[in-house]
């Protein structure tokens, strides 16, 4: 969460510094530097889940060093499972917690015109970004412990599609359905990374 | 009621320093000392200064008599083992710290959303006399400067203070000035939350009953606190008053002051607490020297001492009695005693022993508490308030400043275990705390509000 937060913290500054010097009453250049602003916080938030990794890692070779027989108390999963959570809860609590503050204040969605359903895209939005992010923390990690590459890209990739989807999004087809894609294809493929498959999923389902 | 506060903050100022070190009390057995000193050694006094008082190191002195004493027979297995265990001790002594602070921090921003009271300007301490209204900037900020440097010199005096009648052995001064804080804190304090929790609620309240509510609260938080007491409760009691505090900190300080009283106190608590000629850490090596626990009403434990058996008697008594951090003006002196974390060598709860067999040494190893003080937790609460209070980003700086300090109390406690003698718990959480409020009201609300009304997600 810390990590996560630093890293919105860095990107708010970029894109802030961007905006004060460029002309405010431009809208195009302003949407412009906006959709930069977010490319940019993307990347800078996947740089910080390779940084935590790499912070994670070494304190996991210090607990195995120094546990009595030669095994550490937590698993790499189990850290990656965690720095997800911490990830998506943070990024979910920043998108969501104002927009819960206001709900409960008087008011009318939508009366200028926009959306009716804000509250309750932004709901599901945000379900299915913390989610994300908790698949996307175990695939990372999974990439990095096994030096494969491209499933460290297809994090990124998968990330910038789905804050580039939410570009389009007063459309909410076009955001919300292409995440839940997604995110059902990342959840298959971080539990099957973890160790699941189809047989153990039926007898969990009938349990057995 | 600008009267008692200045009173009260007077208190406050000595009473931040004391960190209860050692677990003077340690029953002799030589086995269990070294995994016990290197625990206890691992938590590190965090010192919650306020304002006066560092006592820290003895913690290490502590650690030092004991060590002699034991006599390892494998000296690395036991080393391995010592550091294990202090890891593993470390890691649950976090999660212990983080439940109260977390607590105190809702409590506290809660009031501050729901009360207006505690946002109003309703004048100031008198110890902040400078006045923040003026025109220009740099006239403002040297009222701040100036606020601040009275505060930290009212501090410095009540440690000062504190420091020596515990070194002239003035028990029953320190005693009666800390049980007058507590009265008042938990009394006229509670009195005034209550009235404004009622008001703005519109809930009507006669004056039998909220007589009888607040003689029950006041009763038993002084036994709970001063004497014996379930654990919990004693720490529920220590919690409330440390949130009572912040609020009145947070209503009663001007807005730039108390971002440079924040600094500065986190700069005195450094230096309180690591100064070979700091006051809180003169304080912390006579505890130490004398093989006594600091006051127990200025530290907040997150393991019961209660000695079966074998234990001293007055081990018994002082251990329980968590000194809180009384609101009074002695209370106040008393809970600026920095906060340490302190690992309890001899804290056992009665009815813990894992292990079939009932030694006292198994009891002990069981429950090793760590010690925060209680300004540390005001101060904490006053860093969130504040941000609850004004930033105009509202929840996203909130919610952005607890986890800078819930990270910056960690990596205190990972300190702590390194260098095993008592730190000071303010400065890195009021820094990440300070950074992160500046920044996140400035720099990330801006691109977050943006962000959110294009509905666009990161």
């Amino acid at each position: 969460a810390f990590f996560w937060l630093v890293s919105l913290l860095l990107s708010s500054l970029i894109w802030f510094i961007a905006v004060k010097a460029s002309d405010p009453r431009d809208e195009p250049l302003q949407k412009g530097l906006l959709i930069f602003g977010v490319t940019f916080s993307v990347l800078l938030q996947e740089a910080f889940r390779f940084l935590y990794y790499k912070l994670l890692r070494k304190a996991i070779k210090g607990l195995v060093a120094l546990s009595e027989d030669g095994c550490s108390p937590i698993s790499i999963q189990q850290v990656a499972y965690v720095a997800g959570v911490g990830f998506g809860l943070m990024s979910g609590a920043f998108s969501m917690i104002n927009l819960l503050a206001d709900a409960l204040g008087p008011g009318t969605v939508g009366i200028h015109g926009d959306s009716q359903l804000y509250f309750l895209t932004s709901a599901f939005m945000t379900m299915v970004l913390i989610f994300l992010h908790t698949f996307w923390a175990i695939l990372f990690f999974h990439g990095c412990e096994h030096r494969r590459w491209w499933e460290i890209t297809a994090v990124v990739v998968m990330h910038l599609v789905v804050s580039g989807s939410t570009f389009c999004n007063t459309l909410y087809m076009g955001s919300l359905v292409p995440s839940y894609l997604l995110m059902a294809t990342a959840a298959t493929w971080a539990y099957l990374l973890s160790g699941g498959s189809a047989q153990n999923l039926r007898r969990f389902l009938l349990c057995k | 009621m600008i009267t008692f506060m200045n009173n009260s903050d007077s208190e406050e100022e000595p009473c931040n320093e004391r960190t209860s070190l050692m677990s003077a009390e340690s029953p002799p057995v030589p086995s269990y000392q070294d995994g016990l000193q290197a625990s206890e050694a691992g938590e590190v006094q965090a010192h919650r200064k306020r304002r006066t008082g560092s006592s820290r190191s003895p913690n290490n002195i502590a650690d030092g008599n004991m060590s002699d004493s034991g006599v390892p027979v494998r000296e690395s297995t036991s080393e391995n083992e010592e550091e294990e265990l202090t890891l593993k001790y470390g890691a649950k002594h976090v999660i212990m710290l983080f439940v109260p602070v977390t607590l105190c921090m809702i409590v506290v921003v809660a009031t501050i959303k729901s009360v207006r009271f505690y946002t109003e300007k309703n004048g100031q301490l008198i110890y902040t006399p400078f006045s923040e209204d003026t025109p220009s900037v740099g006239q403002r900020l040297l009222n701040s400067v100036l606020n601040t440097i009275i505060m930290i010199s009212v501090i410095v005096v009540m440690t000062v203070f504190l420091v020596l009648l515990y070194k002239y052995r003035c028990y029953k001064f320190i005693h009666g000035w800390l049980i007058l804080s507590s009265l008042m804190l938990l009394f006229l304090f509670t009195y005034i939350y209550l009235g404004e929790v009622l008001k703005t609620y519109n809930v009507a309240m006669d004056y039998p009953t909220l007589f009888l509510v607040i003689w029950n609260f006041g009763a038993v938080g002084m036994i709970c606190i001063h004497w014996k007491g379930p654990l919990q409760l004693q720490q529920a009691y220590l919690i409330m008053i440390s949130a009572l505090m912040a609020l009145v900190f947070i209503k009663y300080l001007p807005e730039w002051s108390a971002w440079v009283i924040l600094g500065a106190i986190s700069i005195y608590d450094l230096m309180a607490v690591l100064c070979p000629k700091g006051p809180l850490r003169m304080l912390v090596e006579t505890a130490q020297e004398r093989n006594e626990p600091i006051f127990p009403a200025l530290i907040y434990s997150s393991a019961m001492m209660w000695t079966v058996g074998m234990a001293k008697p007055d081990t018994a008594a002082r251990g329980p009695s968590q000194q809180t951090w009384d609101a009074a003006e002695d209370g106040r002196e008393n809970h600026r005693s920095p906060s340490h974390a302190d690992p309890q060598m001899s804290e056992t709860r009665s009815p813990v022993p894992t292990r079939p067999i009932t030694s006292f040494e198994e009891l002990e190893e069981e429950e090793r508490g760590v010690k925060l003080g209680l300004g540390d937790f005001i101060f904490y609460s006053v860093l969130v308030g504040k941000a609850a209070a004004t930033a105009s980003g509202d929840w996203n700086t909130t919610l952005a400043c607890f986890v800078a300090i819930l990270i910056g109390l960690c990596l205190t406690l990972l300190l702590l275990a390194v260098f095993k003698k008592a730190l000071p718990a303010l400065p890195i959480s009021i820094t990440f705390g300070l950074v992160f409020y500046f920044s996140t009201d400035n720099l990330v609300r801006p691109f977050m509000d943006t962000l959110a009304s294009h509905q666009l997600y990161i």
